[in-house]
């Protein structure tokens, strides 16, 4: 039962580092095992990276800040978004938003106080047929209700 | 060469060279093209979309800063379509722009306000943008950085990353909440930031603004083009004028330092117009300095010299020259003395840094100068730096070492400190202080046994490596390795590296220099140099850096006691004679003392009079409480300086020079390059430039010297030195020569020995190791070594005088590491005393891992810091003392 995040080890991410020395454009991919291992990038991971890569930290800050997908501040356990593209819009993703807002207690961006979910902005993922759509740890759900969704934080908890 | 592309622009034909852009095309023609974000030190980014123009043969409008002309295109840069095109950006970018230009710090200097009058764009905002609202970044003390005002050109994050190679500048998030910052948002604290302030003079906005001290208008302002008064590369700049107050400093993009300056250069200008400037000739009577006249001081004087003349000859005289004064100052200086005086005891402070270049190049390749130019760094493909910490000390060059990294160069560094550039190579020797002969000869080992070198070169353009080679065969890696404390991996890494590089270049300094055995530490690198065939050509060479914006010059026209301008031997009677005929005057062919034996002289009551040109010995010369009691016993001193220094002190008169700010003259940088210096406003309160003062002594002591302007010392000066034949002020106007300049019409010599040597045939010297002479004992355990500080320079007379430079480097300091540290129990930012055999001193401990076991290091920036420990021994061939190793011991303070 994963219920924490793992600690900052920076001598074992160096080594996650060295595996992917020999790539092309190895930033991306490290970020994101960091992001998958830390729920964001930490500061000291981010320097470490700069000095392992010899890029500096403010660049590497700049790509982190730049994708809506690392987070530079620490995230919950498990991100769930709400797509608020066009169609998923239409659908009715407003309501599940402010549901989902209101049964964690947070705003969208913001992190529960026990550190389990966080909200995450979603734009369109392109699966529109299937609206309204969320994301909960990178897997799409599609046409959800707010019942399916109630049941899928409570699933998320279980975990 | 490949055929140039025939269009058109705005119906008339141009041509363009392979890879040239319709805006290149447009700039060299004076075709005007607004542009935010392109420079033409790095490629088109084509972002801020000003620079649009209309192709025939492309149905959008395409940014000219990207686009290659192709053969018969016709382009419009200023009909209807583009012209509402670029009102659409600014318009677009004054949507979100903050309207205040009426208080903003960049009005009048703003590139996004000047468009928009151009294109007669209104104020009146045409789209409903959330105007830009971030917090503004004060954090670093010599600029802000407001996103608010922020274009997004990206200019300050490109010329951070692709031309200072330091990154300390990004774009964080992105779409219209995209911002420029420091690494975390965190300010300096966490930031690689230098202060350079690069950014701030590409800024075309109000987003990256100089904190000014005074407030001004750039429509109060002007400018006057000259060099930089600090390290030897001699930077290029305008220096920005309100009145007589210098308010900034803007790097201008020529040679040689192409638009980039350092902190030094861009804000430590305070000392100008500073309330302490030395306003008026002071006398001391009875211990307390007077204010006196010009007259009263000068009689003073002149009765001082006549009177020791009478009673003790010429030779009890000396004098010091000055690596901060101009050529034609030095010049005049050294003619005082030489022949007004009647002695050859004038040297000046480059004794102590490159006395051992002078004398190690001169008998190997005939020549003791770099032998290659600034701009050739960027194109080398391997640099070897030893002894030096080049981006702290000649920050620009340090640039330029990045930028040839970026494009592909290896750097190796040797040195006892783990400097900035060695997380940048891709070797880095660690060794200890005093030991790169065992180094050298350990990587020759490596390239004689290995068969790296290059026969060819040896046999046709160099003699004695024969004798050398056996030397160097006791030296295997192993060995060296022992010596200097390092890997013999290591030696054998960069011996590799550095044999392989067909553009190689050598970068050195003061680790190199300032040893006992000098003489033999430069001819033992020039060994390695042309063992590899890596010398006299272009990007490839041997290059000692000059640390003063004058001392290459100082040595250049005669500053020193052996030589006359043009480094012609005073011994050698045919010079000699010419010299007496071209100065009208009986010269001493005797060499003359060189500065320790001045200072030595002094204290043994030899040297009565010792006249001191913008020199402060007593914070630069090792031993100061020697140096101290030497000034304490000399019978007359007179020191000319800008502000009252540590040596100014002991001085019986005091005369108030003027900063290079205040008057003309020539500087000549690290490259040889003869580059001018420009008069910006009239010498503060009674003060004179150095040359004027020198003049007038020199007719009170009838010996009557009637130059007008500095101009025509530097015309005297080219008749008598071979090397300067060619130069006046004319020709340096736009960009200053290189000698040798043989005549009128010579261009000035970019790289030294080419083809052939000055001497003839490189002479390879057989060097052995010889170690420091004071090593750690069980008094002394530790190794001090002693360097520069990036925000300080020299004895801190003219940088000490800005607040911010002060509040970052505030005192004396030892690096130690954490091993030393815990030894003697020590942490960080204590104050601790370090003894040696001839002081003591106090210190800041700074615990650093870039340092190693046992080894401390010490800035000798500070009065009564660093040299009250060093040692006095000297090199036997050039006099230049052991500053760089000294035994020391820590003894905590009470």
């Amino acid at each position: 039962m994963m219920s924490q995040r793992e600690k900052i080890n920076l001598e074992k991410f160096e080594l996650i580092i060295d595996s992917f020395q020999n790539i092309k454009g190895p930033l991306i991919p490290i970020l994101h095992e960091a992001e998958n291992m830390y729920g964001y990038i930490p500061i000291e991971v981010q320097n470490l990276i700069s000095k392992k890569l010899k890029i500096s930290n403010a660049e590497i800050n700049g790509v982190a800040s730049f994708y809506s997908m690392f987070h530079t501040n620490p995230t919950g356990l498990h991100h769930i978004g709400v797509c608020t593209g066009t169609t998923c819009h239409l659908n009715g993703s407003g309501k599940l938003l402010k549901h989902l807002e209101h049964k964690l207690g947070i705003r969208e961006g913001e992190t529960t106080s026990d550190g389990q979910f966080t909200i995450v902005p979603v734009k369109c993922i392109g699966n529109c047929d299937a609206a309204p759509n969320i994301t909960i740890d990178g897997k799409v759900y599609n046409a959800v209700t707010i019942t399916q969704l109630d049941e899928l934080i409570i699933e998320c908890s279980d975990k | 060469m490949k055929k140039l592309i025939k269009f058109k622009i705005d119906g008339i034909e141009y041509s363009a060279k392979e890879n040239e852009t319709v805006l290149d095309v447009c700039k060299k023609n004076d075709i005007f093209i607004p542009t935010f974000c392109h420079d033409d030190r790095f490629a088109g980014e084509a972002a801020c979309r000003m620079c649009l123009v209309e192709a025939s043969n492309s149905n959008k409008l395409m940014t000219s800063c990207t686009l290659i002309p192709s053969e018969g295109v016709e382009i419009q840069t200023k009909n209807d379509k583009v012209l509402e095109a670029r009102r659409e950006v600014l318009k677009l970018t004054w949507a979100s722009h903050p309207n205040d230009c009426v208080v903003c710090d960049a009005d009048g200097d703003c590139k996004l306000q000047d468009y928009m009058y151009y294109y007669d764009v209104p104020s009146e905002k045409e789209y409903d943008i959330k105007v830009r609202d971030f917090e503004i970044d004060y954090s670093n003390k010599f600029f802000y950085i407001d996103p608010s005002k922020c274009i997004l050109c990206g200019k300050c994050v490109n010329v951070c990353d692709k031309l200072v190679g330091v990154g300390a500048l990004s774009f964080n998030e992105r779409g219209k909440d995209t911002y420029v910052s420091f690494a975390f948002d965190k300010g300096m604290d966490y930031s690689m930031c230098v202060s350079c302030g690069n950014c701030v003079s590409v800024c075309p906005t109000g987003a990256i603004v100089e904190k000014s001290k005074v407030k001004f208008r750039m429509k109060e302002t002007r400018k006057v083009k000259t060099t930089c008064p600090y390290c030897g590369v001699g930077c290029q700049f305008n220096v920005v004028l309100k009145g007589d107050t210098v308010v900034r400093i803007d790097p201008i993009d020529t040679t040689p330092n192409e638009g980039l300056l350092c902190v030094k250069g861009k804000f430590a200008f305070r000392y100008i117009n500073h309330p302490d400037r030395l306003k008026t000739p002071l006398i001391k009577k009875d211990g307390i300095f007077v204010e006196a006249s010009w007259q009263e001081a000068y009689e003073v004087i002149v009765n001082k010299i006549n009177e020791t003349k009478r009673a003790f000859g010429p030779s009890a005289f000396a004098g010091l020259a000055s690596a901060k004064c101009t050529n034609e100052e030095n010049y005049l200086f050294q003619k005082f003395i030489r022949a007004v005086i009647g002695t050859n005891n004038v040297d000046h402070c480059a004794r102590l840094c490159h006395a051992s270049t002078v004398a190690g190049l001169a008998t190997t390749l005939g020549s003791g100068a770099m032998t290659n130019s600034i701009e050739e760094v960027k194109h080398h493909d391997v640099i070897f730096v030893i002894g030096s910490n080049t981006t702290e000390t000649h920050p620009v060059i340090g640039n330029f070492m990045r930028q040839a990294r970026k494009n592909g160069a290896k750097i190796i560094v040797a040195e006892p400190r783990r400097i900035d550039l060695a997380d940048e190579a891709e070797v880095f020797v660690q060794i200890k202080p005093g030991t790169n002969v065992a180094l050298l000869n350990g990587m020759m080992n490596v390239i004689y046994n290995e068969k790296l070198y290059d026969e060819d070169f040896i046999k046709t353009r160099t003699e004695g490596f024969d004798e050398m080679i056996e030397v160097i065969k006791q030296y295997p890696p192993e060995r060296s390795a022992e010596i200097c404390g390092c890997t013999k991996e290591g030696i054998i890494k960069a011996a590799r590296i550095y044999a392989a590089g067909k553009k190689a270049g050598i970068y050195y300094a003061m680790g190199i220099t300032q040893h006992s055995n000098g003489t033999n530490h430069v001819k033992s690198v020039a060994n390695l140099a042309m063992m590899t065939g890596s010398v006299g050509k272009e990007s490839t060479g041997i290059n000692p850096l000059r640390g003063q914006n004058n001392v290459q010059g100082a040595c250049d026209v005669g500053g020193l006691p052996d030589v006359y301008p043009g480094y012609q031997k005073v011994h050698i009677p045919e010079i000699h004679n010419k010299f007496e005929k071209a100065w009208g005057a009986k010269l001493s062919n005797k060499v003359g003392l060189s500065l320790p034996h001045i200072i030595n002289g002094a204290y043994n009551n030899l040297i009565k009079f010792l006249f001191i040109m913008g020199e402060n010995p007593i914070v630069s010369d090792p031993d100061i409480t020697h140096v101290r009691e030497s000034m304490d016993k000399i019978d007359f001193l007179v020191v000319q300086d800008i502000f009252m220094t540590e040596t100014a002190e002991y001085a019986d008169v005091v005369l108030p020079a003027s900063t290079y700010a205040e008057k003309d003259g020539t500087f000549t940088n690290t490259e040889r390059r003869v580059q001018r210096v420009r008069k910006a406003i009239d010498p503060i309160g009674d003060s004179k430039p150095d040359w004027v003062i020198i003049q007038e002594l020199m007719t009170l002591l009838e010996y009557p010297q009637k130059f007008n302007h500095p101009s025509e010392i530097m015309d005297e000066l080219a008749s008598v030195a071979p090397i300067y034949s060619g130069i006046d002020f004319e020709r340096i106007n736009e960009i200053g020569l290189q000698w040798p300049v043989f005549g009128k019409d010579h261009p000035g010599t970019k790289f030294l020995h080419k083809d052939k040597f000055s001497r003839g045939l490189g002479l390879f010297t057989p060097v052995d190791y010889l170690g420091a002479r004071e090593l750690p004992d069980k008094a002394f355990p530790l190794t001090l070594t002693t360097g520069r500080v990036l925000y300080h320079f020299h004895t801190k007379t003219m940088t000490g005088k800005n607040n911010e430079i002060n509040e970052i480097v505030p005192v004396n300091f030892i690096e130690i590491n954490q091993f030393t540290a815990d030894k003697y129990n020590l942490h960080d930012m204590q104050e601790v005393i370090v003894k040696s055999r001839r002081g003591e001193t106090v210190a800041e401990v700074h615990i650093t891992d870039k340092i190693g076991d046992l080894t401390v290091f010490m800035p000798f920036h500070f009065a009564d810091g660093a040299n009250m420990l060093t040692n006095t021994e000297l090199d036997a061939t050039c006099d230049i003392p052991e500053l760089k190793v000294a035994a020391c011991e820590i003894v905590e303070k009470v």
